[in-house]
């Protein structure tokens, strides 16, 4: 059988998967990074609106999340619309957030007490249906809440993103745990960019997509938010100068 | 009038006269309330006199009471001739919580140039108590904390006639809780079932309703119910039906709501609120009963519910408006009604807009979630950290004076080598703001370690004159 009949029977069957999953009609709408490599990597060509996405730091990052929430907003400016945005610890410093390219006037701040009430939060501005994104910032995501999240999305076509934040570094290892989730990524920091002079460069990113449905988990070394919310792809550095430091951290 | 004139408010019965109202000058004097008018005036010399207007007390206080029913609480009634008693369950995490509540309260009410005290207690009789006979300004009762809290207080407070008051303290009883000690049936026999009745009111043991204050311009809509109700879905059907009648009659005056209050009646004579306020107003029958519908798991049905009131407390002028169709212009997303569902459940809804000023926590301002849209964002000179401590951290440093990076840094015991950096920006403090910063100065760097983790750090002081800072480094925020 040939390669490329062997595609078309696999196309067949996953529309008639997506047939009985109920979700045919919304298939099609995705938001592209705009990156060539990781848009054919994700099946339909880019994070599908209508879905959860689960975004963790890697390293320190799982405690203060700083390189997630970055990702998570430059995916939010990239859409259009209102956004909301609920949190517990109000940390976030929104200059960094409009320097990735989403606007103060498009988000909508929602900070409760407690963990629950930013679920509630996210499944309430998910099921409203007005919005382009919805973000939460979230420690745990136990898989009853995560189905919950991911069937609003898909009812309403808005985008579900989930910032994970532990309190502990140690806490981390819970994001091994199975979620509804459409996507699952994890961004490190990695050092920046050279510049031909002294001072730090563009920040680059490692983003690891740990899971996909329906497609397979792949990493890509990026170049972080430029002031749109776009990415940039950069060339995998042959010698890195020594990756088992942050390698040796993420593990943890 | 001056302001350090005596001034007090004298009563009439009958030919007799006397004190019944001192302000704190007076006081100071030595004039006690209850003390004979021409007694006072012998005692103390140019004291303003002012015949007492019982009637327009009555009145002044019951504006206060409307005031305060639109502003706090649905349930608010007149207590007695000098105060007002309302009912701040289910109303009170609208002003975030009871303590913030009353002591806002307060402060309103100083503004306006009057004194309150205020209370939060269990009952209307502990509240009544405490805020007469403390000297705090507020007082919240924690849970359950009522018998704790009252048992040493004067039995004046327990709002009996004076007749027993005297008696009872010939008697040599003094306190509640000497009071609340003694048998009961003695006391009932010689002084009737009151002094039994405003006790256990007191404690909670006996219900006290608060029959809450209503203007007749309050657009209202109610139902008795034959048989009491209590499944969710029964009341929330009865609630639907309701919030339709409301909003007809508040389409025939042209109005739209923007606080409502549905009042629970249950079948024990106990009373339950459910407050919903919007952001804007709104005549939207499903989007208001969807606000009131959301909050039933609250409500405690008891034996039944019997009646079931709503009321829209705050209104305002609404006009249809025509909109344009989807193909002409881009349909705007209106977000209000997620605002006003989140904002109801005790949710914080903000939205940020830039401030001028250099120093990074003044930057950023919190804004009504469904405020104007301002366009306006920060000027993106520099990299800023998407993580911002609220305390930045010190830091252990070895570093260059007076204007290299750090070479090595140790945060939250771990050491960094520094690998890159840029900088420094120098911020300097913002003397109109605290006349202490005028000569402050902090020299930001942006310090990446080896494994790419970059930090926002900062120097206290330009690194050379000590008056500029106390040349100690911070940690203030991390880049993503």
């Amino acid at each position: 059988m040939s390669r490329a009949h062997n595609r078309r029977v696999i196309e067949k069957l996953r529309e008639r998967i997506a047939h009985l999953e109920g979700s045919v009609a919304k298939k099609a709408i995705v938001l592209p990074f705009g990156v060539r490599e990781m848009d054919e990597w994700l099946p339909g060509g880019g994070l599908p609106y209508g879905a959860l996405h689960e975004i963790a730091g890697g390293g320190a990052g799982t405690v203060d999340g700083a390189a997630a929430a970055l990702f998570a907003a430059g995916i939010a400016a990239r859409s259009k619309g209102k956004v909301l945005w609920c949190l517990t610890r109000p940390d976030l410093f929104f200059p960094a957030i409009a320097q990735a390219g989403l606007h103060p006037d498009r988000v909508i701040f929602c900070e409760g007490d407690k963990e629950e009430d930013v679920l509630a939060s996210m499944e309430e501005g998910l099921s409203f249906g007005g919005l382009a994104a919805v973000v939460g910032e979230l420690v745990r995501l136990p898989m009853v809440a995560s189905r919950r999240l991911q069937l609003a999305a898909e009812k309403t076509g808005t985008m579900g993103l989930v910032v994970r934040r532990w309190r502990r570094q140690t806490e981390a290892s819970d994001f091994g745990n199975p979620t509804a989730s459409t996507t699952r990524w994890r961004v490190s920091v990695l050092p920046s960019e050279e510049l031909p002079v002294a001072g730090v460069g563009r920040p680059r990113w490692l983003a690891e997509l740990m899971r996909v449905k329906a497609g397979e988990c792949a990493e890509f070394e990026i170049g972080a938010c430029d002031a749109k919310g776009r990415l940039c792809l950069l060339p995998h550095s042959a010698n890195r100068p020594d990756t088992s430091a942050w390698r040796g951290n993420r593990a943890s | 009038m001056p302001v350090d004139q005596p001034l007090v408010v004298i009563s009439k019965s009958g030919s007799k006269r006397w004190v019944s109202a001192a302000d704190t000058a007076a006081r100071k004097l030595g004039l006690k309330l209850g003390m004979p008018a021409s007694k006072a005036q012998a005692v103390v010399a140019n004291l303003k006199m002012i015949d007492a207007d019982p009637a327009a007390d009555a009145a002044a206080l019951e504006r206060l009471a409307l005031w305060a029913l639109r502003q706090y609480s649905p349930v608010v009634a007149v207590d007695g001739t000098d105060g007002i008693v309302m009912d701040t369950e289910g109303a009170d995490h609208l002003q975030g919580g009871e303590a913030l509540l009353i002591s806002g309260l307060v402060n309103g009410l100083r503004g306006r140039g009057l004194t309150a005290r205020a209370a939060v207690a269990d009952t209307w009789g502990a509240a009544h108590a405490i805020t007469r006979m403390t000297s705090a300004e507020t007082t919240v009762v924690p849970v359950g904390g009522v018998a704790k809290a009252v048992t040493r207080l004067p039995i004046h407070c327990l709002r009996l006639v004076p007749d027993t008051i005297h008696g009872l303290r010939v008697m040599g009883v003094e306190t509640v809780g000497e009071l609340s000690a003694m048998p009961r049936a003695p006391l009932t026999l010689r002084y009737g079932p009151e002094v039994g009745r405003r006790l256990d009111q007191l404690f909670g043991r006996m219900a006290e309703p608060i029959e809450p204050l209503r203007t007749p311009e309050l657009v209202e809509a109610a139902r008795n119910f034959q048989e009491p109700i209590g499944a969710a879905e029964t009341i929330a059907k009865y609630v639907r039906r309701l919030v339709g009648e409301l909003t007809s009659k508040l389409e025939t005056r042209g109005l739209g709501v923007r606080r409502s209050d549905l009042v629970i009646h249950r079948v024990d004579n106990t009373r339950q609120c459910i407050r919903a306020g919007l952001a804007k107003p709104v005549r939207d029958p499903a989007r208001l009963s969807k606000l009131l519908c959301d909050r039933i798991e609250k409500i405690d049905p008891g034996f039944g519910i019997e009646r079931l009131v709503l009321v829209a407390l705050i209104v305002e002028p609404l006009e249809e408006r025509q909109v344009a169709s989807s193909l002409i212009e881009e349909l705007v997303v209106d977000v209000t009604p997620l605002v006003d569902i989140l904002g109801n459940r005790g949710q914080r809804l903000y939205r940020v807009t830039p401030v001028a000023s250099d120093v990074p926590e003044r930057s950023v301002m919190r804004i009504g979630p469904t405020a104007d849209e301002t366009g306006a964002t920060w000027a993106a000179k520099w990299p800023r950290p998407s993580r911002l401590l609220s305390n930045p951290e010190r830091i252990d440093v070895t570093a260059l004076l007076p204007d290299q990076p750090p070479a090595v840094f140790t945060w939250r015991g771990k050491r960094r080598r520094v690998k890159r950096a840029d900088g420094p920006e120098r911020i300097f403090g913002e003397w109109w703001v605290r006349p202490r910063e005028h000569a402050a100065v902090r020299d930001y760097f942006v310090v990446e370690d080896e494994a790419g983790e970059r930090y926002w750090v900062y120097r206290a002081g330009d690194g050379v004159d000590t008056d500029t800072g106390s040349h100690l480094w911070f940690l203030h925020g991390v880049f993503g």
